[in-house]
């Protein structure tokens, strides 16, 4: 009885929570589309510094963590490829497997774990401070002031950083092939774009979207939804880059079956 | 002021408002009348419910039963967006300042002008330069709030509710936290407010000598039950035990913090 009605309790909250990250999408939607036209929208200058947050403070952090991605994996499918006589192939293996998977997902694992728990906790410590109230009674609206720029910034960002990470892990890839296996360099360029299709490219960058989405929702969710001081903010910050891991696998898996189906 | 209150309009009227937290009742049934352009105290001890009273006057709670009514709007049926429309016509220092931590002293001054109205940025700095003149903080436009005392937030916030030159004003513990001096400033800066300007003002404190400075009318809360209301010279001269306690701030008394918190009375087994 007791872990029915506690399985069910789980199921209310998951199911309350969903609603409530929904509603907010619609709120930030409205002031993205619709608010604009009611003279109401974020103000430009903010959008711009969460860009230059989300996207030129982050670069570094996906270039590392990229490009030793793309060195382990070149590494790791020249062990395969040796054997078979194909160490050419790492070239395209390594490509393809990054912007139709590593590039995407794990560019958004470094971006929940940095700009969407920062979210959490920035919008968290404002909510237990009262300075979400405060905004309120100036008749400002907390999802249009903090959320919309925060959400445009990740929207705009997300593909260009997954760009720039799979760019870095094909560099990273390229040293250990041409630098450790002995390719010439021209030829492993030549077979990375070989058997590297523009669909490869934008499949990639269609699920960066959905994650941007992901990751700044749970974000300002978490945040705008803080309760109880700080360790509400603590809790806000875990929690956010919990769920977004959780939601970005999930999402990946989604939409893989849907390209892999779809044949793209 | 007091003899023609009579005749006042009411502006903000509270009408059997009543609000629970986990079951426990915060604020019991209170009514109150607050008149166009007087200075109104709200004061009573440290968790009797003040700040949330305040709270549900401001429409950011909703209360369990009751209404609020300010310039003849329910603000517990209203819309959000004529509720927004109400808040332009307020202001509201924070307790805890609550000021925007990631934007200067300057930029939270100006906030409300940037969002609500079309003026000049030129303008708009005049402005900001004159409310943060009136509480003594004239050039500190670049300071960040992590960097200015506890005490200056609590100013640049008052600069900040008076900033779009509100009809009515809300003040929770305006001078607490201030020293002496300033707190007299403050005082005399939400007299001069709302004799100048007409501007109404809800005032909740424990400061009793700001009390007696700034009131017009006096509510005594306690338990979240208004206990007592009237004119300030009515307050001063009750005979009222509660009220007497509270303004001469005696130990004991009637209210009695030992005897009549649960809480403690469970914690010392009595
Ligand atoms: N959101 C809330 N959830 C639960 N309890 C609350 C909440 N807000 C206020 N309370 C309770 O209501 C009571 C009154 O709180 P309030 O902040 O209104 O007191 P106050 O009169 O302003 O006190 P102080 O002078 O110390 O500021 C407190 O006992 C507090 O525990
Ligand atoms: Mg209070």
């Amino acid at each position: 009885m007791n872990t029915i009605s506690r399985i069910g309790a789980f199921i209310i909250s998951v199911y309350q929570y969903v609603l409530g990250v929904l509603a907010l999408f619609m709120d930030i939607l409205y002031w993205i589309f619709i608010g604009p036209f009611k003279g109401k929208t974020a103000r430009r200058e903010n959008i711009f510094y969460q860009m230059v947050f989300v996207g030129l403070r982050s670069a570094l952090i996906v270039f590392f963590v990229t490009f030793f991605t793309g060195i382990v994996l070149a590494m790791q499918s020249a062990y395969q490829l040796e054997r078979m006589g194909a160490t050419l192939y790492v070239a395209s293996l390594v490509a393809v497997s990054l912007c139709r998977e590593l590039g995407p997902v794990l560019t958004a694992l470094v971006i929940a774990g940095r700009v969407g728990s920062a979210i959490a906790a920035e919008l968290g410590t404002m909510k237990v401070s009262e300075q979400i109230e405060a905004l309120e009674l100036m008749a400002i609206n907390p999802v249009r002031f903090l959320a919309v720029p925060r959400f445009f910034a990740l929207f705009i960002m997300q593909p260009c950083l997954t760009v720039l990470g799979n760019i870095s892990g094909i560099i990273g890839g390229l040293i250990v092939g041409v630098g450790s296996l002995g390719i010439n360099k021209d030829l492993y360029i030549q077979t990375t774009f070989k058997y590297l299709e523009l669909k490869d490219i934008y499949t990639g960058v269609v699920k960066s979207f959905v994650f941007a989405m992901i990751i700044a929702l749970i974000g300002c969710y978490e945040g705008l939804n803080t309760k109880g001081g700080a360790e509400g903010v603590g809790k806000a910050t875990t929690n956010s880059v919990v769920i977004s891991f959780i939601l970005i696998i999930l999402a990946d898996c989604v939409l893989t079956t849907i390209f892999y189906f779809s044949e793209m | 002021m007091s003899e023609n209150n009579k005749e006042k309009e009411v502006i903000i009227s509270v009408k059997n408002v009543s609000k629970s937290f986990q079951g426990r009742k915060i604020i019991d049934n209170v009514s109150l009348d607050i008149y166009s352009s007087e200075t109104f105290v709200i004061m009573g001890c440290s968790g009797s419910g003040k700040s949330t009273l305040l709270r549900l006057m401001t429409g950011v709670i909703q209360p369990d039963e009751g209404s609020v009514i300010i310039k003849g709007k329910d603000i517990t049926e209203i819309s959000d967006k004529a509720l927004d429309e109400v808040r332009r016509s307020f202001g509201m220092l924070f307790q805890y300042s609550a000021l925007l931590d990631s934007l200067t002293v300057e930029e939270n001054v100006s906030l409300p002008l940037k969002e609500h109205t079309k003026l000049a940025e030129d303008i708009i700095r005049i402005i900001v330069k004159m409310k943060l003149s009136l509480v003594g903080l004239r050039g500190y436009e670049a300071y960040y709030p992590s960097q200015i005392s506890g005490g200056m937030r609590k100013r640049v916030g008052l600069a900040r509710a008076i900033a779009m030159d509100p009809a009515i004003v809300f003040y929770d513990e305006p001078t607490s936290g201030l020293d002496p001096v300033v707190g007299g400033v403050i005082d005399k800066l939400i007299k001069d407010l709302s004799a100048k300007l007409l501007i109404t003002s809800v005032v909740v404190t424990h400061d009793m000598q700001s009390v007696f400075n700034i009131a017009d009318r006096v509510a005594m809360i306690h338990k979240g039950k208004v206990i007592a209301t009237g004119e300030t010279d009515q307050i001063k001269n009750t005979t009222n035990p509660y009220v007497q306690q509270f303004i001469n701030g005696k130990p004991n008394g009637p209210i009695d913090l030992f005897k009549e918190d649960i809480g403690i009375k469970e914690a010392l087994d009595l």
